[in-house]
């Protein structure tokens, strides 16, 4: 069994009568990339500030690195690196400096800490701006220097809180690469924080979806898309053309072809818009499809097999909440 | 002539009071050069930075300049006032003691304000303005939760500004009570005793007690308001309460207990004893009285005395332990309201949650 990072177990967190994080019992193993996903206000935060001890935990416990945070946070802290939406750092002070400073405050001495820092202001690509004062930085730099901060202490663990927020797509392109590289080098663990489906999708190994303070389902994508979507695990999206040509050949209208459709054999579910189809099955209809659509004397424009992305599981999961709504 | 030579000399200590500042701030140059420096390769603990850095952060912000200028500007008015105009005031005024030195702090020719009037009501402003914004702005830059998820205790942060506000606040009292002392040495061609010393050392030091008081106060604003407008504006609407209407509604219910002409010697001692407790409780009516004590040795009590306490007694000054020994009451009283503000700061910061922004 591979060493655990991050033990989260019955973690709980009111306020008042809201509930923020409920009852939340996640493991992440050592050296994973881990996305945390869910809309904004899903708890996704307030989880973040627990694991390090900066809000108090109601119930439940939390252990980072075999630590547990709430006994012993100074511990935690020193192997945990947090990169909290919305950085922020000493505008007077210059780029370096304020590395330099965080090396202190974690007691590194000057000399190394005046190396490392000079080497992670080179892995992050702010070695040009290190002597300009933080107030000239562009947000994609003040993230970049954000993740040479947290870097500098050498850390176990990184948290990183929405990092790539108000990043154009570039930046966000080769921040995320940046933390895939970083992470598969060194082998430390990531757990990333995002409400972007397709960033988390890039990046991580394993997913987790957060909505209302409660995970509700976490494992590799393609395995989140088989625990949601088991009633209809396939999905077939074709298009038809009437062929004009041979009128005397198309015999059925298109309400009898749908109906056809629907009796082909663990077919649960037809769609039609026009000349648009979705079909959605229990095993693979394909042939059968093609088939019957060729023989009901209309042509098949097109016909795909449609793949679940992190896009369609949000949705549906979306969807799900509204109706229990 | 005399006023050329005051001159020269004030002149003189300007002179020698920039250097002192200058190298004061070098002694912080690390962090102002990002100068790789090559000496230490000491672990140096993760508080001293921080106090390091607060402190350069105060003497570099514009904010502490202009009060620093204010107050030196006000302190070297009055000097020049005093000894140019009231120096035959100064030397003749025999009747009751003879400390020059310390009449240079209170003492003055009427036009401007003496030393330690200076000081009573500038200190607080200087102590609000050094703490108003201790948490709140590193809150509102995000800088917060960035240093508290290193490993740093939390009340670290809180001591770290507390601590560099009375460094940066002892050495420019310091400053300015040895630059009194120097120019009052130069003019008055005689040094001062070893008591008067002592006492304008004790004023100092108390002087930076009060001033504390008041950056305690407002780093507990900072903690509790998130703009730091707001928390700067209840540590003034705090001072303007005990400077203006605290006295008005303490007289008014003074005057309700007011006994007649006829009344008993107890019922006269009680109205007293009533009038002087009401006051203790303001910060600046303690200071006060801290400051008359120490600066003026003849001051023999500082709440009512009964005509039997007052049998026998001979008006001359008191000697230095005693004074102090009067003031103890009114030391412990600023000390304790200090420790108030502290303890409430911490009840409030160290269950707090820290999210990144607002």
């Amino acid at each position: 069994m591979a060493e655990k990072s991050i033990e989260i177990n019955g973690l709980t967190k009111k306020y008042g009568q809201h509930v923020a994080v409920d009852n939340l019992t996640l493991s992440i193993d050592k050296g994973e990339i881990f996305g945390l996903l869910g809309p904004n206000g899903a708890g996704k935060s307030t989880t973040i500030l627990m694991l390090l001890g900066l809000t108090e935990v109601d119930s439940g416990s939390v252990k980072v690195c075999g630590i547990d945070t709430t006994r012993h946070p100074l511990e935690v802290k020193r192997k945990v690196g947090y990169l909290p939406e919305d950085v922020g750092f000493y505008n007077d002070y210059t780029g370096l400096q304020n590395l330099l400073y965080v090396a202190r405050l974690n007691n590194i001495p000057l000399e190394q800490a005046q190396k490392t820092a000079l080497r992670t202001l080179a892995e992050v690509g702010l070695e040009e701006e290190m002597e300009k004062k933080v107030a000239s930085y562009s947000r994609g730099m003040r993230q970049r220097l954000g993740l040479a901060d947290v870097l500098i202490k050498n850390p176990e663990v990184i948290i990183l809180d929405e990092p790539t927020l108000g990043l154009d797509p570039e930046g966000v392109k080769k921040f995320l690469q940046l933390i895939v590289e970083l992470s598969r080098k060194k082998g430390i663990t990531v757990l990333f924080s995002s409400h972007h489906l397709h960033q988390v999708q890039q990046l991580c190994d394993r997913v987790g979806i957060f909505v209302k303070g409660k995970l509700l389902a976490e494992g590799k994508i393609s395995s989140l898309a088989e625990q949601l979507f088991s009633k209809n695990t396939f999905t077939l999206e074709g298009g038809i053309t009437p062929m004009d040509e041979n009128p005397n050949q198309a015999s059925d209208s298109l309400e009898e072809v749908v109906n056809k459709m629907k009796r082909i054999k663990e077919v649960s579910l037809v769609e039609v818009d026009k000349d648009h189809f979705v079909v959605e099955s229990k095993k693979d209809v394909s042939a059968e499809l093609s088939r019957l659509i060729v023989n009901s004397g209309y042509g098949l424009a097109y016909l795909s097999k449609k793949k679940y992305g992190l896009d369609d599981i949000y949705h549906q999961y979306f969807q799900e909440e509204e109706k229990r709504i | 002539m005399k006023n050329k030579i005051v001159k020269r000399a004030t002149s003189k200590l300007t002179a020698i009071k920039l250097p002192k500042w200058i190298s004061h701030i070098n002694s912080f140059s690390l962090f102002k050069n990002g100068n790789l420096g090559s000496d230490s390769s000491l672990a140096l603990s993760p508080f001293k930075a921080m106090v390091q850095k607060e402190i350069t952060d105060h003497i570099r912000n514009w904010r502490f300049i202009i009060l620093f200028a204010l107050i030196s500007l006000a302190c070297m008015g009055t000097l020049f006032a005093t000894l140019s105009d009231g120096m035959k005031v100064l030397v003749n005024d025999t009747t009751e003691n003879n400390f020059f030195f310390l009449n240079l702090f209170t003492k003055s020719d009427g036009t401007l304000p003496a030393y330690f009037v200076f000081v009573g009501f500038l200190g607080p402003l200087f102590g609000i303005s050094l703490g108003f914004d201790a948490i709140s702005s590193e809150q509102n830059r995000g800088t917060l939760s960035r240093v508290l998820a290193q490993p740093i205790p939390r009340d670290s942060i809180l001591n770290a500004k507390f601590l560099a506000g009375i460094i940066v606040i002892s050495v420019m009292f310091f400053a300015l009570s040895f630059l009194v002392l120097g120019a009052g040495l130069l003019a008055l061609g005689i040094p001062p005793t070893a008591e008067e010393f002592i006492r304008i050392m004790v004023y100092t030091v108390l002087s930076i007690v009060y001033v504390s008081f008041w950056l305690n106060l407002s780093i507990l604003f900072s903690v509790r308001f998130r703009q730091s407008a707001t928390s700067a504006l209840s540590g003034i609407a705090v001072w303007l309460f005990f400077t203006i209407f605290y006295p008005l509604i303490a007289n008014l219910i003074i005057k309700g207990y007011e006994p007649s002409k006829y009344a008993s010697p107890k019922a006269i001692y009680f109205y007293e004893k009533l009038k002087f407790y009401l006051v203790q409780i303001m910060p600046n009516e303690l200071f006060d009285e801290i400051t008359s004590a120490i600066l003026v040795p003849s001051v023999r009590s500082l709440g009512p005395l009964t005509t039997e306490q007052m049998q026998g007694a001979i008006p001359s000054s008191l000697p230095l332990g005693q004074s102090i020994l009067l003031v103890w009451p009114q030391f412990t009283g600023l000390l304790a309201l200090t420790l108030l503000c502290f303890l409430f700061s911490y009840l409030l910061f160290m269950k707090r949650e820290i999210r990144s922004r607002g």
